[in-house]
């Protein structure tokens, strides 16, 4: 499992010794990777920042991906047990 | 005569204070935040005490206060209910649209990104040491 922000790597190593995170947190701040998943949401960060729009990929070992979550609202995530849904039924 | 403290005015306001306000704790969890029913409530809870509070200052203002101030609380709450419903309600499901991003059957685009510790991690390492990436796009600015 890994994560992507627009954080730059100090702001999330922070972050996951706050939270306590054992999994990466990737770097984007140029929003290269955003933008080649069509993920941008231009302006909605803090200072009108561009940021990523929350969402979940499943990526099986071939690369091919086998489950999207793109979220209508952006308070409202994927939730751990629908992720884990997703792996038991695309990958058993 | 003295005119009796109008109360249901103030606790109707207060509710709908704690009704906002509150949403920053409901929020914390699935159940409360994917619909806020618990600040609904409280919101309708405080509504109806402004309109009791509204219909006693004007309906018996020789008995009850609040012909001043109780216009001011509603159009305050209301106000306050406003703000929630488009934060909660508009603004944060003003999503892009994301047509290009790949899709089910869609081989994931490959990228390589630097971690927390400023090493550079591949999609592909990732895919090769393991069954299966779980990749999670963040709002971040944490």
């Amino acid at each position: 499992m890994v994560a992507i922000s627009v954080d730059p790597p100090e702001i999330s190593k922070r972050y996951c010794q706050k939270m306590g995170f054992t999994f990466p947190i990737l770097s984007d701040p140029k929003t290269e990777v955003i933008r080649r998943y069509d993920l941008l949401h231009k302006s909605a960060g803090p200072g009108g920042a561009d940021i990523a729009r929350p969402a979940e990929f499943l990526i099986d070992r071939s690369g091919t991906i086998r489950w999207v979550n793109l979220t209508e609202n952006a308070a409202v995530r994927a939730r751990p047990e629908q992720v884990l849904r997703a792996l038991d039924e695309q990958l058993k | 005569m003295k005119k009796s403290w109008n109360w249901t005015l103030w606790v109707g306001f207060l509710l709908v204070l704690v009704g906002f306000f509150s949403y920053a704790f409901f929020v914390l969890f699935p159940a409360t935040r994917d619909f806020p029913w618990v600040n609904l409530t409280l919101f309708c809870l405080g509504g109806i005490l402004l309109v009791v509070g509204l219909a006693r200052a004007f309906g018996r203002p020789q008995v009850f206060r609040g012909k001043i101030f109780g216009p001011i609380l509603a159009v305050i709450g209301l106000l306050v209910v406003g703000l929630f419903a488009y934060g909660v309600f508009y603004e944060v499901r003003q999503m892009p649209a994301s047509a290009g991003a790949p899709r089910i059957g869609e081989s994931a685009p490959e990228f390589t990104l630097p971690d927390q510790d400023a090493k550079p991690v591949a999609l592909s390492d990732i895919l090769r040491s393991s069954q299966a990436a779980v990749l999670i796009f963040y709002r971040g600015h944490w």
